[in-house]
């Protein structure tokens, strides 16, 4: 057994903080308790700069794989923890008109956080279980956080029923995993099931689909995204963004760790290939078919994620090292975009109570800042150049077309995006182009609080950073695939 | 390749950004300094245009060469450089950005936010037209998407939002086709001399590719699976029939001086990249598939042709004219497995298509602009006589439609009559029928003349003013323009000739080694 906490310490640093956040939720009173607020912004990227500092490699292991900190879960966790950032600051004005314990508001978003961190490091499927429970229990009471409000009540009771559901199936895959190979140790279990190569073996499969079902639930793949549209419009908006990308994020580094990690040895990839491509095919075009119809932008955004999972799923399927890196610069685009994104949103409600996508006419006089950023995060979304979308939707192609025999689904993924344009330019038509006068807001041009405006300006750099002057970050994208055979 | 110290291309392509910044600081109240820093900022890149064109060598290939690593990761280059087919483009573009800059004093409404997405839309053409690194490429084109779509979605007529997503869309769609080609070129990208992989998306290297026997890269199915791909692309934006269902929406809607530059740049833009990409990367597929593009050329003509007999809106007929107009750009083009003369004669042919058609048909959008302007209203029927209280207006317009429908000393009868030259030598019939179009160009263009301008006069128009001294001043160059390739078609021909000649021999050693090769 090797002890090295020492790999641990952002993980550790940031529970403490959580308690700490805990704590002092009671030595403040009403009016100062924004102080949580920095407080967890400075939890966050202090976390972040100890994930840069923690050594990282392969080999990095802790407890007998348990606990890995490889150069692809170094990346994901400052993923997650600039999510949490991100989500946090654009907490500002929710927290203050409609989250009464704010103290246990921000201490669950931190807690969920350490869930992904470890999430995203684990090794070894028992303390990859236990992570995602710690990751996404306090999601649940999050989500239903309003409890005033019916719908985010509602929304907590969905999610917390299917969040079940789906931990059980992918328990039920793990024991398979274990039944077959004896070990729960994904590197020691992807040596003994090679004594399966060479046939379609029921267990195996029964493994794969249970865990693919499972993880599908929390990345809300289609057909197991019904939760989502639901969950997303009913939590408070700095909770659905926190949803959208840090636990999609998580979610993905649990099933690169499976499937890459577990099932790639051998003749096992053939078995998940297609299975995977299905999965993003119909996550591209459920995702952005249904993103059409929809007038309020909360749900409209939640398609539009599922449709962002499909296109990652694209680089995943292509199982090489431009593939992995590719997943991993788009979940980085996609950060900064939907995270900016959603902050315009909370702005918005906060403005003007409402999430309709119809009320957002006007906006470029209201605030050029807000409209300007929402088309910027958007374009990124659809991956329009020189954004970061774009250059991570290229990657992700490219890995595709390099596999060869993936055209069919690239042709796929490119078709949808004409298909999501549709919808994210609709929202840009309403900021620009339609004009009406609002008495909801006589004094014309809004003020936005300085966290919020953090978030946005923090989403709209890192999308143009990213778009005009990616190669640091490709190079950065391309080390999380050291850790991996193919 | 001789290198220019000077970054010219690079200033052509981002001065106008720095106009852009200063437009932000500025008031939407202060409208003449917007319209003074906008000319400014459209103006020093035509200034530029002529220091390029001034010191541009017509035999010396890529000149004004710029090569910077970009993305190092995907081997990306900042790569720009300009040759025979480009410098006359960025030229034109120069100055029909300028010109419609100044045509656009008139936009009053949120002119601040007007001027900045004209300017970007610059940015995005000259940079499409300089750049010879195919990411760089793409890049460009998608940037000029966004601006594109908010000039006509904000400034448009009554079915602006329509208009402006259906260009949105139809023309992604096409160009996200061009993105797989692209992808699919990556990857097949071998090292000219040695044919080892090396991954590049360097147009010249890729042409290179095909010049010798490891530009076999892309063999049968798959080189004619990567030229159908661009032309979507290409085609898309040109529009060839029966892609061009968006163009009259998208013309009819636009403010004056962006149909402007639809007409004269943006369409421009598929001609362009047949030219630069399809022709001398692919030549295999471009020679699988000229007389399909010969085909679909002399369709374009007389279905645009016919379709602007029938149109009551002056702008429409304009837009449906430029339908049939780069029709005849496909039939000069696809003149070249029937090597030699015909080969370069043809294609320059298409060439000072693209460069008159740009000067007439932008002219004639700012005309029918003028009158729009005065009259609120485009209706052909609803005018009659008009030339006697406005000759000026009158012979200016007539002056145009005399040039687009092909009469001799002007432009659009050089283009026209090297296409057929050219066109004859193999396609006799399409040729014949193509011919035809210049009898229903000269039908649809003399009755709007004789509807509009002759007969009698509508007394509902005696309020009508006569065309102003700025307006004069933006059609001015595009005559002078006009008139001169038209007598002297040397000034155009002198910078093409050599370009368009190597590349004839390019295409002609590529598809013979690739024949050779599958026997």
């Amino acid at each position: 057994m090797n002890i090295r906490l020492d790999l641990m310490i952002p993980e550790l640093f940031l529970f403490c903080w959580a308690i700490v956040v805990l704590t002092a939720d009671l030595f403040f009173i009403k009016e100062k308790k924004n102080i949580l607020l920095y407080m967890s912004q400075f939890g966050f990227l202090a976390a972040a700069a100890l994930v840069i500092f923690t050594p990282t490699g392969p080999y990095e292991m802790a407890f007998k794989w348990m606990f890995i900190n490889d150069p692809f879960a170094s990346f994901f966790k400052i993923v997650i923890l600039l999510a949490g950032f991100m989500a946090v600051s654009s907490s500002y004005e929710a927290v203050q008109k409609s989250i009464e314990h704010k103290g246990e508001f921000f201490g669950l978003v931190i807690m969920s956080a350490v869930g992904m961190m470890f999430l995203v490091s684990s090794g070894e499927l028992v303390s990859l279980y236990v992570a995602l429970e710690l990751s996404t229990i306090p999601l649940f009471i999050l989500t239903a956080f309003q409890k005033r409000y019916l719908k985010s009540s509602e929304a907590g009771l969905k999610y917390l029923i299917l969040g079940a559901f789906s931990s059980a199936l992918l328990l039920y895959g793990i024991s398979f995993m274990y039944g077959m190979t004896g070990t729960t140790v994904l590197i020691a279990g992807s040596i003994n099931i090679l004594q399966y190569s060479n046939s379609m073996h029921f267990g195996l499969v029964m493994a794969l689909a249970l865990v693919v079902a499972g993880l599908g639930f929390k990345l809300a793949l289609v057909p197991f995204h019904m939760w989502a549209p639901d969950v997303y419009e009913g939590a408070p908006t700095p909770i659905t963004s926190y949803l959208s990308v840090a636990s999609k994020a998580a979610g993905l580094g649990a099933l690169v760790r499976i499937i890459y990690g577990f099932f790639t040895v051998g003749t096992a990839s053939d078995y998940w290939g297609l299975l995977i491509a299905i999965l993003a095919a119909m996550a591209m075009i459920v995702g952005n078919v249904a993103a059409i119809l929809q007038s309020n932008i909360k749900r409209m955004l939640a398609y539009s994620s599922i449709a962002q999972a499909g296109y990652i799923l694209v680089g995943f399927v292509a199982a090489s090292q431009l593939g992995l890196s590719g997943i991993s610069i788009y979940i980085f685009a996609y950060l900064f975009a939907n995270m900016g994104a959603f902050a315009v949103v909370v702005a918005v409600g906060h403005k003007l109570n409402s999430d309709k996508i119809e009320d957002y006419a006007g906006m470029a006089r209201r605030s050029p800042l807000i409209a300007g950023s929402m088309t910027v995060f958007l374009l990124s979304l659809a991956g329009i150049p020189p954004t970061a979308g774009f250059i991570a939707k290229y990657k992700v192609f490219m890995a595709a077309i390099e596999n060869g025999t993936l055209l069919w689904l690239v042709m796929i993924a490119v078709a949808t995006t004409v298909v999501s344009i549709f919808y994210y330019a609709r929202v840009i038509k309403e900021m620009f182009i339609t004009e009406r006068e609002v008495a909801a807001n006589p004094e014309g041009r809004w003020i936005l609080s300085s966290p919020i405006t953090i978030a946005i300006l923090v989403g709209l750099l890192g999308t143009l950073i990213i778009g005009i002057f990616p190669q640091p970050f490709l190079e950065l994208a391309s080390t999380v695939t050291q850790s991996f055979v193919y | 390749m001789e290198s220019f110290s000077f970054p010219i291309l690079t200033l052509m392509i981002f001065i106008p950004i720095i106009g852009m910044l200063i437009l932000a600081f500025l008031k939407q109240s202060q409208l003449l300094a917007i319209r003074t820093v906008s000319t400014v900022f459209s103006g020093i890149p035509l200034v530029l245009a002529v220091i390029l064109l001034a010191n541009y060598d017509p035999g010396g290939g890529f000149q004004f060469v710029e090569k910077v690593s970009w993305i190092p990761a995907l081997n990306i280059h900042y790569f720009l450089g300009a040759d025979g087919i480009s410098v006359p483009m960025l030229m034109l573009t120069a100055l029909l950005s300028f010109i419609s800059i100044i045509a656009s004093f008139g936009i009053t409404h949120r002119a601040k936010e007007y001027f900045v997405f004209f300017l970007l839309l610059e940015v995005g053409m000259m940079g499409v037209f300089a750049a010879l690194d195919f990411f760089l490429f793409y890049v460009f084109w998608e940037i000029m998407l966004v601006p594109m779509y908010f000039l006509i979605g904000i400034w448009g007529g009554p079915r602006k939002i329509y208009a402006a997503i259906k260009f949105f869309l139809y023309t992604l769609f096409g160009s996200i086709f061009m993105l797989v080609g692209i992808l699919i070129l990556y990857f097949s990208s071998v090292d000219p001399s040695t044919g080892a992989h090396i991954y590049t998306l360097d147009l010249t290297i890729l042409a290179q590719m095909a010049q010798n026997g490891n530009g076999l890269f892309l063999r049968e199915g798959l080189q004619l699976l990567v030229w159908m791909f661009f032309f979507i692309a290409f085609a898309i934006k040109v529009p060839v029939w029966p892609f061009h269902t968006w163009l009259p929406d998208a013309h009819v809607e636009a403010p004056t001086a962006v149909s402007v530059i639809l007409a004269g740049v943006l369409l421009k833009m598929g001609i362009y990249g047949l030219l630069r990409i399809s022709f001398p990367i692919l030549p295999y597929g471009t020679d699988y598939f000229s007389t399909f593009l010969a085909v679909l050329g002399v369709i374009g003509i007389i279905y645009g042709a016919l379709v602007s007999m029938a149109q009551k809106d002056l702008k429409k007929l304009v837009a449906y004219s430029s339908v049939s107009h780069m029709g005849y750009c496909l039939l000069g083009m696809s003149v070249f497995s029937h090597f030699g003369q015909e080969f370069i004669v043809g294609i320059s042919g298409a060439m000072f298509q693209m460069i008159s058609h740009g000067l007439i048909t932008g002219a004639l959008f700012l005309l029918v602009g003028v009158i729009y302007d005065r009259a609120h209203t485009r209706e052909i029927a609803a005018f009659g006589g008009l030339w006697t209280k406005v000759p000026v207006y009158g012979s200016l317009m007539t002056f145009f439609c005399m040039a687009s429908l092909g009469l001799p000393g002007l432009s659009g009868f050089i283009s026209e009559f090297l296409v057929f030259v050219g066109g004859f030598a193999k396609y006799k019939v399409l040729t014949g029928i193509a011919v035809l179009g210049v009898v229903l160009t000269a039908g649809y263009f003399l009755r709007m003349i004789q509807k509009v301008f002759l007969g009698q006069f509508n007394i509902k128009w005696s309020d009508l003013t006569e065309i102003n001294f700025r307006e004069i001043f933006t059609v001015t160059p595009l005559a002078i323009l006009t008139l001169l390739i038209g007598i002297y078609p040397k000034v155009l021909s002198y910078m093409i000739d050599d370009t368009l000649g190597d590349l004839s021999n390019s295409i002609i050693n590529g598809v013979n080694i690739v024949k050779g090769i599958l026997g």
